[in-house]
C-alpha cells in the first residue's frame, strides 16, 4: 500500500507579553488579504459558581452588548460593515472571541477587542435581553430537538462528582434568570483580567506594524493578574457507571461511553496515543468500530470516537475523556454495542495495530490537522489556546509530526486502559413521540 | 493613552483571482483546476447532473457509492484512500450528485485513480447496499423528529407544489425499498461524465493538474441522460400554513420569497437588499427580533440558487408565546424594505460585508473550492467574482430599493409555521390568512 510523507507547515509564532500582562502571538501569512483575530480568556464552564449554571456562556453574550466607546449593536455593525465576521464560544476551560476581517480592517478589530477587554456595558436591560436570547438558544439546541445536548451535557454528570465537572454548562432557566448585573461585574473583574487573556493575530500583516497596533490599543488596558486556576481533577472511576433517560423526541436509542485519559497538557506524549486510537477506531469505512458495529454486526448505524467533551482533542484540560458515541437501529442493544466495542479494544490491545493501518490513519489525521487550520481564523484560535494552556503556539506546526510518531505499541497500551470498569455510559432512550 | 475612536479602514485590499486552467475532456467532463498552495492539500469536487433521478434511489446511491468496486471492497477502498490522506463523501440534491473529497497534495494521483475506479466500476455489493440503505432510513427517521427538517420540508411542499424541488429528502419507507440492482441501473444510466464537471483546488499547478485528471479520469465514459428540470413556478397565492407539532417549545417560521440567479443583472442589488433586511447579523430583522425583542436566537434570510431557479428563505425559531409578535415584526421589516429605500449607511455596511465575505471565502482551499463549484453549476467561472464585485460596488440606492420592492414584498411571501398550532393559531390568524395543514 502506498503511504506518503508527513508534510510540514511553518506558520511563524512571534510571542510577546505587554507590560499589563496580556500575552500576544502574531503569525503572519501574506497568502490572502485577510486576518484572523482571537482573544481567549482563561475561564469557562468549569469556573462558573454554584447556583449560576450557564453563567460563563451568558457572560459571553454580554461581551457583545457594547463597551465604553461602543454602543449596543456597534460591535456587530463595525465588524460586518468592515467586511468581516465575528463570533464567540464558551468551552469547558476557556471562552473565545474572534473576528475574521479583510486585512485593511485589522486595526478596527484590535480596537473592538481592546474596548471590551476594558469592560463590557453591563446593564439590566442587556442582561434581560440576553437571558431571553440564551433561552431560545437552549430551546433550539437542546429542548426542542431529539438528542439535545447529547452527550456533552448528558455524560459529565454520570462520569464526574464535583460541580465544576458535572454540571450543565448551558445552564438551568432558573439559574439564568437569577443572574444579576453584580454577578456579571464580579465575573468580569475576576476572570476577564488581561493577565488571564491571550491575543492572537494571524494572516496578512507586517509583524512590526502589528506589534505597534497591539501596543497602541491594548497597552493601556488596566493590569489585572490572572486568578489562580483551581485543579479540577477527580479520582478515576473504579466501577462502571451507567445512566439512562427517556428523550421524548428521539425515535431511536443513542449511547455514549467515556473513559478518562491522561492530562493533555501535563503529559502530551501519554495523551497523543488516545487521539490516534480514536481515529483507528472510527475514522472512515476502514476503521475498526465502523467495520465491526456498522458494517458487520449492524448493531449501530453510526459510531464516532473522539477526545474531549466538546470534540476538540487539543483544547481540553484535565480531567477529560475519550468518548465513544453510537446511534442504534430500531430495537438496538446497548450491551451488544458495548460488548463488541470491548472486543475490538481488546483486539487493539493484544493484537496490536499493523504498520500500514497506523500509517494510513496518521496520513488522514494529517490532512484533517492541516485543513482545520488553513483558515487564518482557525489558526488564530488554535494558537491562542496552545499559548494559553501550554505557552507553545508553535506546537501547531509540530502536531502532524507528533501524531505520525505515535507507535503501534503506544496505541495498544492506550486501548488496554479502556476497560469496562473505568467507563461511564449514558443512554438516550427513545420516547417515541414526534 | 486609550484609543476611543473607531480606527479608519486601510486601503481596500485588491481582489486577486487565483491561477486557473480549464479543459473539456473528450468524454464531456469539464475539468477546472485552481491554484491555492497555502497548505499541501487538494480539494476535489465532482458534480454530475442528476435532474429527475428517482429520489430514493439517488439518495441511497450517494450513500453507497464508495461501498466497493469489482477490484476492491469498501474497506479496501477506504484504506487505500486513507493511506494518501484522502477521503470522499457524496450527496444528492434535485440538480446534482456531488462527490466531495480532499487529500494530501502528494496523494492526488492515487486519489484520482480511486475516484475513477468508483465512477467507472462501482459494484454496489448487496450486503453493503442493505447496510447503507438501512442506515439512511434510520437517519431520515431521526431527521423527521427535528423541527428544522420538518419546517423546511413543509415550506418546499408549499412553495413548489408539484415541481421536483418540492421534495429534497425521500421517506424512510421509500429508501428501504431500494435494492442493489436499482443502484447499478441508476449508476449506469446517470453517473456519466457528459455535462459533469470536476473541480480541483489547492497545492497544484493548474495546467499540470488538468493532465493528471485526464490521465486518471479520461477513460471514464458514458452518455448523458439529458434530463432537465423545468423553471420553478411563480409563488402560489396561499394562506400561511400552520403545521402542528404538539408539545413544541418553539415555533419554526419559514417564508419563501422570489429571487433571481447569480447571472441576472439585478442579482447584486437583490443580495444587498436581502442583507439590509435580514441576510446577516447586522440586519434590521435580526437586530429587531433578536437584539431588541429577544424572541429568537438565530433568525436568518438566505438566498438559495438551484439550476431551475432561486429563492430567498427566511428562517427563525421563536418562543411559542411570541410567535405572532415575531411574525408581525417580520412582516413589518419586509414591508419596510419593500416600501422605503435603505439608508446610505445601511447600504454601505451591507456592501462592505459581502465584498469582504468573498475575500474570506477565497482565503481557504475548501472555501474556494465551494465557490468555484457553485459558480460552475450555474455556468460561471471564478472570474465572475470580479464581475460580481464590480456590480456590488456600483449598485445604487435606487437599484437596491427597486430590488427590495420586487423581491422582499411581504405580499409575495409563501410561508409555513411549525409549532403547537392550538397555541399559535389565534395570534397568527389575527395578522394573516392562515390554514391548518391536513
Amino acid at each position: 500500500m502506498k503511504t506518503v510523507k508527513v508534510p510540514v507547515t511553518r506558520y511563524p509564532a512571534e510571542r510577546f507579553t505587554l507590560d499589563n500582562g496580556l500575552r500576544v502571538v502574531l503569525s503572519p501569512d501574506r497568502s490572502a488579504p485577510v486576518v484572523g483575530v482571537a482573544v481567549v480568556y482563561d475561564v469557562g464552564i468549569r469556573s462558573e459558581p454554584e447556583g449560576r449554571t450557564g453563567f460563563a456562556h451568558l457572560f459571553e453574550h454580554l461581551m457583545f452588548q457594547g463597551s465604553a466607546n461602543l454602543e449596543k449593536l456597534a460591535h456587530f455593525r463595525h465588524v460586518q460593515g468592515s467586511g468581516g465576521s465575528f463570533n464567540g464560544s464558551t468551552h469547558l476551560d476557556y471562552t473565545d472571541y474572534f473576528e475574521i476581517m479583510p486585512s485593511n480592517a485589522l486595526e478596527r478589530a484590535l480596537f473592538l477587542e481592546a474596548d471590551r477587554m476594558r469592560g463590557p456595558a453591563l446593564t439590566e436591560e442587556n442582561l434581560r435581553n440576553q437571558v431571553d436570547v440564551v433561552k431560545e438558544e437552549i430551546r433550539v439546541n437542546v429542548l426542542n430537538r431529539p438528542y439535545g445536548g447529547f452527550p456533552w451535557l448528558k455524560l459529565p454528570p454520570v462520569m464526574f462528582e464535583t460541580f465544576p465537572n458535572a454540571h450543565d454548562g448551558y445552564g438551568s432557566f432558573v439559574d439564568l434568570e437569577s443572574a444579576t448585573v453584580d454577578d456579571a461585574a464580579e465575573f468580569f473583574h475576576r476572570y476577564y483580567a488581561c493577565g488571564n487573556a491571550v491575543l492572537t493575530v494571524s494572516g496578512d500583516f507586517d509583524v512590526a506594524a502589528c506589534t505597534a497596533l497591539v501596543e497602541r490599543h491594548f497597552g493601556s488596558v488596566e493590569a489585572r493578574p490572572a486568578p489562580e486556576r483551581p485543579d479540577f481533577d477527580e479520582p478515576d472511576l473504579t466501577a462502571e457507571r451507567r445512566a439512562a433517560y427517556t428523550d421524548a423526541l428521539a425515535p431511536l436509542p443513542m449511547i455514549a461511553a467515556g473513559w478518562r485519559v491522561p492530562d493533555p497538557v501535563a503529559d502530551l506524549a501519554a495523551y497523543l496515543p488516545y487521539v490516534v486510537l480514536a481515529e483507528v477506531l472510527t475514522d472512515g469505512d476502514a476503521s475498526r468500530l465502523v467495520r465491526r458495529l456498522v458494517q458487520d454486526d449492524r448493531s449501530a448505524t453510526q459510531v464516532g470516537a473522539y477526545l474531549g467533551f466538546m470534540g476538540d482533542p487539543f483544547d481540553a484540560r484535565n480531567p477529560t475523556a475519550l468518548l465513544m458515541q453510537a446511534g442504534l437501529p430500531p430495537g438496538g442493544s446497548t450491551d451488544a454495542v458495548l460488548t463488541a466495542a470491548d472486543e475490538e479494544l481488546d483486539r487493539v490491545a493484544t493484537g496490536g495495530v499493523p504498520a500500514d493501518e497506523l500509517a494510513r490513519v496518521s496520513a488522514r489525521m494529517c490532512t484533517h490537522l492541516l485543513r482545520d487550520t488553513d483558515s487564518v481564523l482557525q489558526r488564530s484560535l488554535r494558537m491562542a489556546v496552545l499559548e494559553q494552556q501550554r505557552g507553545a503556539p508553535e506546537l501547531l506546526n509540530a502536531l502532524p509530526g507528533l501524531v505520525s510518531e505515535v507507535t503501534a505499541e503506544q496505541v495498544s497500551a492506550a486501548a488496554a486502559t479502556l476497560r469496562p470498569q473505568r467507563r461511564a455510559v449514558v443512554e438516550a432512550m427513545p420516547g417515541g413521540a414526534r | 493613552m486609550t484609543v476611543t475612536e473607531l480606527p479608519a479602514l486601510g486601503r481596500p485590499t485588491k481582489l486577486k483571482i487565483p491561477a486557473t486552467a480549464e479543459r473539456r475532456l473528450r468524454s464531456g467532463l469539464t475539468v477546472i483546476a485552481v491554484r491555492r498552495p497555502a497548505v499541501p492539500l487538494v480539494e476535489i469536487r465532482l458534480r454530475i447532473p442528476f435532474a429527475r433521478a428517482p429520489l430514493a434511489r439517488a439518495s441511497v446511491l450517494a450513500s453507497a457509492l464508495f461501498t466497493g468496486t469489482s477490484q476492491r471492497s469498501a474497506v479496501e477502498l477506504a484504506a487505500a484512500l486513507q493511506a494518501v490522506g484522502g477521503g470522499f463523501g457524496a450527496d444528492h440534491d434535485p440538480d446534482w450528485l456531488t462527490v466531495s473529497g480532499n487529500c494530501l497534495a502528494s496523494g492526488l494521483d492515487t486519489t484520482l485513480e480511486l475516484l475513477h475506479e468508483v465512477l467507472a466500476d462501482a459494484a454496489y455489493p448487496a450486503h453493503e447496499v442493505t447496510t447503507e440503505r438501512e442506515r439512511l432510513a434510520d437517519h431520515i427517521e431521526i431527521a423527521e423528529t427535528q423541527p428544522g427538517h420538518l419546517a423546511r420540508a413543509a415550506l418546499l411542499r408549499r412553495r413548489f407544489g408539484g415541481h421536483p424541488y418540492a421534495v429534497e429528502v425521500p421517506g424512510a419507507a421509500q429508501v428501504r425499498a431500494v435494492g442493489a440492482g436499482h443502484l447499478r441501473g441508476l449508476h449506469a444510466l446517470r453517473v456519466t461524465p457528459r455535462g459533469a464537471y470536476l473541480v480541483v483546488v489547492g497545492d497544484i499547478r493548474p495546467e499540470q493538474a488538468l493532465d493528471r485528471v485526464e490521465a486518471a479520469l479520461g477513460r471514464w465514459r458514458g452518455e448523458a441522460a439529458g434530463k432537465a428540470i423545468p423553471a420553478i413556478p411563480g409563488p402560489p397565492e396561499a394562506p400561511l400554513l400552520l403545521v402542528d407539532r404538539p408539545g413544541a417549545v418553539q415555533s419554526s417560521l419559514r417564508l419563501a420569497l422570489p429571487a433571481v440567479g447569480r447571472s441576472h443583472p439585478e442579482h447584486a442589488a437583490m443580495q444587498l437588499a436581502n442583507l439590509v433586511f435580514g441576510g446577516y447579523f447586522s440586519s434590521r430583522w435580526v437586530e429587531n427580533i433578536r437584539e431588541d425583542k429577544g424572541y429568537t436566537y438565530s433568525p436568518f434570510a438566505s438566498v438559495e440558487h438551484g439550476a431551475a431557479g432561486s429563492m430567498i428563505v427566511l428562517s427563525a425559531e421563536v418562543a411559542t408565546e411570541v410567535t405572532a409578535p415575531a411574525m408581525l415584526e417580520t412582516m413589518y421589516e419586509l414591508g419596510r424594505a419593500a416600501s422605503l429605500p435603505a439608508e446610505p449607511h445601511e447600504l454601505e455596511q451591507a456592501r462592505n460585508y459581502v465584498l469582504g465575505a468573498l475575500r474570506i471565502q477565497m482565503s481557504t482551499q475548501a472555501g474556494l473550492a465551494g465557490l468555484v463549484t457553485a459558480y460552475a453549476g450555474l455556468g460561471l467561472r471564478i472570474d465572475h467574482v470580479a464581475t460580481y464585485s464590480e456590480a456590488l460596488a456600483s449598485a445604487t440606492r435606487e437599484q437596491v430599493a427597486e430590488a427590495a420592492a420586487r423581491y422582499l414584498a411581504p405580499s409575495r411571501a409563501v410561508g409555513i409555521v411549525l409549532g403547537e398550532v392550538a397555541r399559535i393559531e389565534p395570534g397568527l390568524a389575527a395578522l394573516l390568512p392562515v390554514e391548518r395543514a391536513a
